[in-house]
């Protein structure tokens, strides 16, 4: 009886809209270029037949080559939790939410101030959000400061791997720590194809704004192709700064930077995954920063979703995330109202969780909280449904005359179902509220981490994979200058 | 009628503030062909109106694109000025010589690129290095080009290290009390800027003039 449920969604392109920005990005291709810095790339350009002012390492690319590419394209992806049995629908209008990533600060807790992240406080974000059941997916989310620079996207990953069952959204920051990142995915998957077959996890390439892939960003892209494990690409114009002002504009744009990367990882290898997303911001004229919860941000992230659905793309933006630097009233609003346009917009990753401060800090109150804002809007897409027929009518005549519906068998079989139940929002009477002690949304945050890591439970394959895992990281480690990787709390190695 | 010459100052003067870019070029070449002098025309609209477009950036009235847009007016009006100062044989007294760019490891170059429009519309000489400019290029720049400042912008937090390692090569090659360093960028702070041994901060744009202008000033003389 679920045929006649309706999806709520929101639009913000009429179809006219949307075809004109595909079209002003492929003349934006053609006439204007890319600019790839990445030799490999301009190779598989030039072999497809692409013209290059060689000079400028700028490629003009066919509108032809990017239709072929996006036949090519899978319309959906599947992930894989660690132990390959939970599959994740990347695709349609599948929504799922991960952890806003590469902060490089945490918000401490009892000072409330931020500061840098060590070992233990990956390890912690990352047994939290194992129980934060509306994030389905993780990200690497922190970025330790106990390691030298060089190898902190990858040592977060392996701190990442050896704590965690769910799929992982990350990316690299230097091109050498790209292999040993793929090699701790094949570890832990038990194989290359294994991997290829089930991913384990998804890494972002960002363009650099307007129109260029670096010689980072595009090696991404490649490898991964090569290796099937899907890329999201993550555009990230900023309105009059370094994008057109206009929010139309900007989405010529970002199309036309998100066709380049589709281009790479079709011609590295035909079939690749890729997922259109991207990280734009409506630029802030007055204080030159970068909103990540203005209104216009979030309309750039739906109306773009929009134009790769019409192009049978998966999808991805930063959603759900706030410029705050507290977890404060600005914070619940920005969140909340990315996290539930994103899932009316049926973006596929949404990026975000426990973000704060134009996503540069993490926060574990945040993170609890932020679960129960994306249960609400996951709740919000499942619609009203029709669960039975008639709706009610049967329900009054097994009614007494007290019309005592708490009774009804028919409330106890759809109230769960029905309802989202929160866990942190206080719904508790006034006087109740005072005799648990007047706790505020973030004091009770801070009772529910506890709580939820108390009943953390380590997957028994991460113990298995660890020896192996370290030894990858261990010789990547000692390749950074760093013989001794810090202690990982709870673990014994 | 003939307009008076007062009224030519006042016509560029408003461009400048209203951020006229294609309007102040000819209105400077207007009030010379009046009869004004080229300096007389700098100080007495030039200066005046880019000062009075970084009040009303200060109040909160200008945002970016008009700041921008008044820094731009300003360039085009100087460069007029400027030429007809070279051929009566005078030159423009510089302000001051900076080497400005984005550190090592950093492509963000937006913050950098208002700065160095401020300062050169505040009568700065500037060198541009763009940005994800390597350490020695600053110091080895500013030593051939004679420079007074170097000025260094980083948006990250793991670049901003590198505004600590041009401090610290001057310090090596002895080019410390040379050369002042300014910092600047999203996550920079005075206390940073402090620590790392740099000798001015500013928050904004229009705030690195100032701050520009004070690290020259207890150097009197030197651009006379």
């Amino acid at each position: 009886m679920t045929e006649e449920v309706l999806r709520p969604r929101v639009r913000f392109l009429s179809q006219q809209a949307v075809e004109q920005i595909i079209e002003e990005s492929f003349e934006l291709l053609e006439k204007v270029g890319l600019f790839i810095e990445n030799e490999e790339a301009l190779k598989l350009l030039a072999d497809a037949g692409q013209k290059i002012d060689r000079a400028k390492n700028r490629v003009f690319i066919e509108r032809g080559l990017v239709e072929k590419c996006l036949k090519t394209c899978p319309p959906e992806i599947r992930l894989y939790d660690l132990e390959g049995s939970r599959e994740y629908l990347v695709g349609r209008d599948e929504v799922h939410f991960d952890p806003g990533s590469a902060a490089i600060k945490i918000l401490d807790s009892t000072t409330l101030k931020e500061r840098e992240a060590g070992t233990s406080d990956l390890v912690t974000l990352y047994q939290l959000v194992e129980t934060l059941e509306n994030l389905d997916f993780q990200s690497t989310a922190l970025v330790s400061a106990d390691v030298p620079k060089e190898m902190a996207d990858i040592y977060r990953l392996y701190l990442g791997l050896l704590f965690s069952r769910k799929p992982f959204v990350t990316g690299i920051f230097r091109v050498e720590s790209l292999k040993p990142m793929l090699d701790l995915l094949v570890a832990a998957r038990g194989g290359e194809k294994a991997l290829a077959e089930k991913p384990l996890a998804i890494f972002d390439a960002c363009p650099s704004p307007p129109l260029k892939w670096s010689r980072l960003t595009a090696q991404s892209l490649i490898d991964c192709s090569r290796l099937g494990v899907p890329s999201e690409l993550i555009p990230m114009g900023l309105t009059g700064a370094t994008s057109p002002v206009t929010l139309a504009g900007t989405l010529v744009q970002q199309l036309a930077e998100s066709f380049g990367g589709l281009v790479i990882c079709q011609l590295a290898r035909p079939g690749a995954p890729v997922i259109f997303g991207g990280s734009p911001a409506g630029f802030d004229m007055r204080k030159g920063t970068t909103p990540m919860g203005a209104p216009e941000t979030m309309m750039i992230d739906c109306a773009f979703a929009q134009v790769a659905k019409h192009l049978n793309l998966p999808t991805h933006a930063y959603m759900g995330l706030s410029d705050s630097k507290l977890v404060d009233a600005q914070a619940g609003l920005e969140t909340a109202m990315g996290a539930t346009l994103a899932a009316l917009a049926g973006i596929n990753v949404v990026s975000g969780a426990g973000m704060l401060n134009f996503e540069s800090t993490q926060s574990l109150e945040k993170l609890v909280i932020d679960n129960d804002i994306c249960g609400q809007a996951l709740r919000l897409v499942r619609g009203i449904a029709l669960r039975e027929k008639p709706l009610a009518v049967h329900l009054f005549s097994e009614l007494g005359q007290d019309f005592n519906f708490l009774v009804l068998p028919h409330t106890r079989k759809w109230y769960r179902q029905e309802h989202y139940f929160s866990s942190v929002l206080d719904r508790d009477v006034y006087d109740t509220w005072t005799a648990l002690g007047r706790l505020d949304i973030f004091q009770r945050a801070g009772k529910e981490i506890a709580r939820r890591l108390s009943l953390y439970q380590r997957p028994e394959l991460c113990r298995e994979k660890a020896g192996e895992l370290r030894k990858i990281m261990k010789a990547y480690a000692a390749s950074c200058g760093l013989d001794r990787l810090p202690e990982v709390p709870g673990l014994k190695e | 009628m003939k307009p008076e010459p007062n009224s030519h100052l006042q016509a560029l003067s408003q461009a400048i503030v209203q951020g006229l870019v294609d309007e102040a070029g000819p209105l400077a070449e207007k009030a010379l062909d009046a009869g004004l002098k080229p300096l007389q025309v700098i100080e007495q609209a030039c200066v005046p109106a880019i000062e009075e477009v970084g009040r009303l950036w200060e109040a909160g009235d200008y945002f970016l694109p008009e700041l921008i847009a008044g820094a731009e007016a300003m360039k085009a009006a100087m460069t007029v000025l400027q030429e007809a100062l070279k051929s009566s044989g005078q030159s423009l007294k510089s302000a001051g010589r900076v080497v400005i760019g984005t550190v090592e490891g950093d492509i963000h170059d937006i913050g950098k690129n208002m700065v160095a429009s401020m300062l050169r519309a505040s009568g700065f000489e500037v060198i541009d290095l763009g940005a994800d400019v390597k350490v020695e290029r600053f110091v080895e720049t500013a030593e051939r080009e004679k420079a007074d400042i170097i000025a260094l912008s980083a948006l990250l937090t793991t670049t901003m290290l590198n505004q600590k390692r041009v401090v610290e090569l001057l310090v090596s090659r002895g080019l410390k009390d040379r050369f002042k360093v300014m910092v600047g960028g999203a996550p920079v702070t005075e206390k940073f800027a402090r620590e790392i041994g740099a000798d001015g901060y500013g928050e904004s744009a229009v705030q690195a003039v100032s701050v520009a202008r004070n690290l020259l000033s207890g150097r009197g003389g030197k651009h006379d």
